[in-house]
């Protein structure tokens, strides 16, 4: 599939703004007046701008706000009403921690959960697709939430949490890495089943229906990932994961350092492994070029 | 609502004859030009003396199949929207651009509502929907929908533009819920498929494998006559051994 730059800053941001929130929620950390505005500001403009950079993506930005309106049905309009939703319940909460000194537990806790179901809506959107095999897996939602948490946690400032989590998500990430490659590997789906074809014997393609490029190709096809995968993946594993996680135990008696050097290595890590999220996955259609 | 019907009225749809079809590209043409001068957005193109590439709502690939024993043949396969009963294209639509109608089963696009996501071309399996990159709106096939109900055309011209056009008699058009329509009758005969049907779609179009070759018998023919060399090549043979 092709890594478009805004939806992988998009996935990437709007979750670590909610799980910086989600963490707000909960109370960690739990000062209120100016350090929860800083806290709430960043995870308001991480939230917020990586939705505003899905909407870049869009190729007739005029429909935009009718993406509401179909929430029974898909998990896109969902994510959209959900984040929305999230966004109002917990901008009260946080006023009244910035301005008011005074925390609303409960209304936290509800504002934390909703952020967890809005990035769990955002994984749906691509879980649900039969046609990739790779993200059609139980994988895709759990990273996701993990990476929200994991992002959360760092930005909260939440230590501990982040070291176990950053380990939980780097042997969850290299599972799904596996997974995702025995799930393209043995796919049942091929030339054979796209053309009905298979049952006569091997099908090979010897003359596409095009010259040139078109949109199935740009977008569905994308293969520059294929060649480089095991060095961008060893990339994303020491950046997301090990370097992280040794910044932080290594500057444990000044956790700024240790913090803001994880945060960075975190954010090269999470978006590399986002990119090959998208560009590794193998669309059904695929298939009848023989690519 | 991108909810999909339970039931529909008819289910219109396309037999594609794989034996049939000889690759013209026919279908591809007569599609572009219907399209692009009446219902919705044109279709475009982009670069037409460069690096070309365009919108098109059929695309006709070519194959070549080889069997365990015998020679390989080659099959032209013409490759557009498969109406399916099971469309995962209308679910994921957040906008409620997509739809199934009830009436007759048709997959359509309404442009007004697309905004241009493109998250129903990654949900279907066979590459049906295209986004215009002019018009920056989803386009698919839609049955020629302003042709096949349209009484200004002659009724010989109701039919899809591809099924019209096509010089070989390979596209054929009809109602799949009627068991004797000439459609469903063609799919008993000769065994109509389904594509990907692993993936659950449902598919309402159908293609129709080519028909099993014949083959040659062998047992009639004759024994090789000489297969020792006599002669000039005879003495030729066993001088070159000898070297």
């Amino acid at each position: 599939m092709h890594p478009a730059p805004s939806v992988i800053f998009f996935t990437v941001f709007s979750g670590i703004g909610f799980g910086l929130l989600a963490w707000l929620g909960t109370g960690n950390p739990g000062m209120n007046g100016m350090v929860a505005f800083v806290f709430y500001f960043l995870g308001y403009a991480f939230a917020v701008g990586g939705l505003l950079a899905s909407v870049f993506h869009l190729a007739n930005k005029k429909n935009a706000i009718k993406s509401f309106s179909q929430w029974r049905t898909s998990w896109l309009s969902r994510e959209a009403v959900l984040a929305v939703i999230t966004l109002l319940t917990v901008a009260p909460y946080a006023i009244g921690r910035i301005f008011l000194d005074t925390t609303w537990d409960i209304l936290g806790l509800i504002g934390s959960a909703l952020a967890v179901v809005t990035v769990f809506s955002t994984s749906m959107i691509y879980t649900q697709l039969k046609t990739v095999p790779r993200w059609n897996n139980g994988f895709t939602p759990i990273l996701f939430l993990l990476y929200m948490v994991t992002g959360g946690a760092l930005f909260a400032g939440q230590v501990t949490a982040a070291t176990y989590l950053l380990i939980a998500l780097g042997i969850l990430q290299v599972l799904a890495w596996r997974d995702g490659d025995s799930r393209t590997v043995n796919n049942q789906t091929d030339m054979g089943t796209a053309t009905g074809l298979g049952s006569i014997g091997k099908v090979r393609q010897y003359e596409a229906p095009h010259t040139g490029k078109n949109y199935l190709l740009k977008e569905m096809v994308y293969q520059v990932a294929r060649k480089h995968v095991l060095k961008l993946r060893l990339i994303a594993f020491l950046t997301a994961f090990l370097l992280p996680v040794l910044a932080l135990t290594a500057f444990a008696d000044s956790p700024h350092i240790g913090g803001a050097a994880a945060i960075l290595l975190h954010l090269i890590g999470a978006v590399t492994s986002r990119w090959l999220f998208f560009a590794e996955a193998r669309h059904a259609v695929a298939n009848y070029y023989g690519k | 609502m991108t909810t999909l019907p339970t039931q529909t009225d008819k289910k219109l749809g396309l037999v594609i004859d794989l034996d049939t079809c000889v690759g013209c590209h026919g279908c591809v043409t007569s599609c572009k030009g219907w399209n692009t001068q009446n219902y919705g957005a044109p279709l475009s193109d982009k670069d037409a003396y460069g690096d070309p590439s365009g919108t098109f709502l059929n695309r006709v690939h070519s194959y070549e199949v080889k069997p365990e024993e015998g020679p390989a043949q080659t099959v032209h396969f013409p490759r557009s929207c498969l109406h399916c009963e099971d469309a995962p294209c209308v679910t994921v639509c957040p906008t409620g651009a997509s739809y199934k109608r009830e009436e007759d089963g048709i997959v359509l696009v309404n442009e007004a509502d697309c905004m241009g996501c493109g998250l129903c071309a990654w949900a279907c399996p066979y590459g049906a929907r295209e986004l215009d990159q002019i018009a920056g709106v989803m386009k698919k096939c839609t049955l020629c929908v302003d042709r096949i109900y349209n009484e200004n055309l002659p009724e010989e011209d109701r039919i899809p533009a591809c099924v019209r056009t096509c010089p070989a008699g390979a596209r054929h058009f009809g109602d799949f819920s009627d068991p004797d329509s000439d459609v469903s009758k063609l799919v008993a005969e000769r065994g109509g498929m389904d594509l990907m049907p692993e993936l659950g779609t449902k598919p309402v179009n159908k293609y129709l494998p080519p028909r099993p070759k014949d083959t040659l018998d062998c047992s009639q023919s004759l024994e090789p006559v000489a297969t020792e060399a006599t002669g000039f090549l005879g003495w030729l043979d066993k001088a070159l051994e000898k070297l």
